[in-house]
């Protein structure tokens, strides 16, 4: 543990928790890791301390292709003005929940 | 010190000094090595340690107030957690040699820690089976989180072991160092034999194989040696402490020493 660096020589990982039965996984931030083993428990030290979580999922950050800043306008603006993609011409029924 | 049982009352009561006894030696040892990992605050080789290290010493501590408030109960001289953990002088502490020692690199904590930890989690699984209540909910508690420290440990030794050279070469030397005082954690006198003929406490020398066969799996993965058989050290439960604890006690009582009654 005297390399220089320490950590900072170690893989970086993304991590995801899920907070309860039923919801999804959601990103809640990185870590270092020199291994998913490690990446685990280093993600439950770091995330998970104040009751976050049921499950953990840890992903290696180069796992990730990540869509670029420059194509926002390309890939998401077209979606701008096509509101009838919204569920939102309906009448729910009074009896359908957590909508 | 007052261990008159005829000032107790209740059932539990009737062998309170045993029971004083050993809540007061689990406690210490929860205690010691919590004040222990707590210095790596601020000082560890990563964050993500730093942080792992805080947790584990958060969860000792919190094992050693369960288990101090029940001696306390137990012995019913009116003394609580806070009596025992920073009024007590050197001598009076009952925790084993091996979770005093020195910190040393990260290897020896970490192979100080799994040398405890297996031990810890064995016991505390067997005396989630107690017949007395209290420590049974103390075990039960207990139990997950040593399950937790065992494998955080363990991982970091199998890393250590068949990591680097220099990992390596500091792992070994930390497992024969400690080594010698792993043989404390499972003996046996009066006060436990007492307390396990009554099913209230599980019998330390029947788990030693249950440790040695998990230690020696950990230390296979490591690809690290097992040492040699040698003679065991011991002193530390019955108050025969090394240079070490002292020092300890100094910082962890100094707080409440010099302002009596403070709070914030």
């Amino acid at each position: 543990m005297t390399g220089k660096g320490g950590g900072h020589e170690w893989p970086l990982y993304e991590v995801f928790i899920r907070s309860r039965q039923g919801l999804n996984h959601v990103h809640a931030g990185s870590i270092h890791a020199s291994d998913p083993e490690m990446a685990l428990q280093n993600a439950r030290d770091v995330y998970t301390r104040r009751n976050e979580g049921v499950s953990l999922w840890v992903v290696p950050s180069t796992a990730i292709t990540a869509s670029a800043p420059c194509d926002r306008e390309a890939l998401f603006d077209p979606a701008g003005d096509k509101v009838y993609r919204h569920p939102t011409f309906y009448d729910v029924p009074d009896d359908v929940e957590h909508l | 010190m007052s261990r008159s049982a005829a000032r107790c009352t209740g059932t539990k009561a009737a062998g309170a000094p045993a029971l004083f006894q050993y809540c007061l030696r689990l406690g210490d040892n929860a205690l010691v090595l919590g004040h222990r990992l707590s210095e790596w605050s601020s000082r560890a080789p990563t964050l993500e340690i730093d942080i792992a290290l805080s947790n584990l010493a958060l969860d000792l501590i919190g094992q050693a107030r369960m288990l101090l408030s029940y001696a306390g109960e137990a012995e019913g001289a009116g003394r609580d957690e806070d009596a025992l953990a920073y009024h007590r002088d050197v001598l009076d502490f009952r925790n084993v040699l091996l979770v005093e020692q020195p910190n040393g690199d990260f290897a020896h904590t970490i192979a100080r820690h799994v040398f405890y930890a297996v031990c810890a989690r064995a016991m505390y699984e067997a005396l989630c089976q107690s017949r007395d209540t209290t420590l049974a909910a103390i075990a039960a508690k207990a139990v997950k989180e040593m399950t937790y420290h065992e494998r955080y440990a363990g991982e970091w030794l199998v890393r250590l072991g068949d990591g680097t050279r220099e990992s390596r070469t500091r792992a070994q030397a930390a497992i024969d160092r400690l080594w010698p005082l792993t043989g404390e954690l499972f003996e046996t006198d009066q006060v436990e034999n007492e307390l396990s003929a009554r099913g209230i406490v599980p019998d330390m020398s029947g788990l030693q194989p249950l440790w040695r066969a998990r230690i020696e799996e950990i230390l296979a993965r490591a690809t690290l040696a097992r040492p040699e058989e040698c003679p065991m050290l011991s002193g530390g439960r019955s108050g025969h402490h090394g240079e070490h604890l002292g020092h300890l006690l100094a910082e962890l009582q100094y707080l409440p020493r010099a302002y009596p009654g403070a709070v914030w």
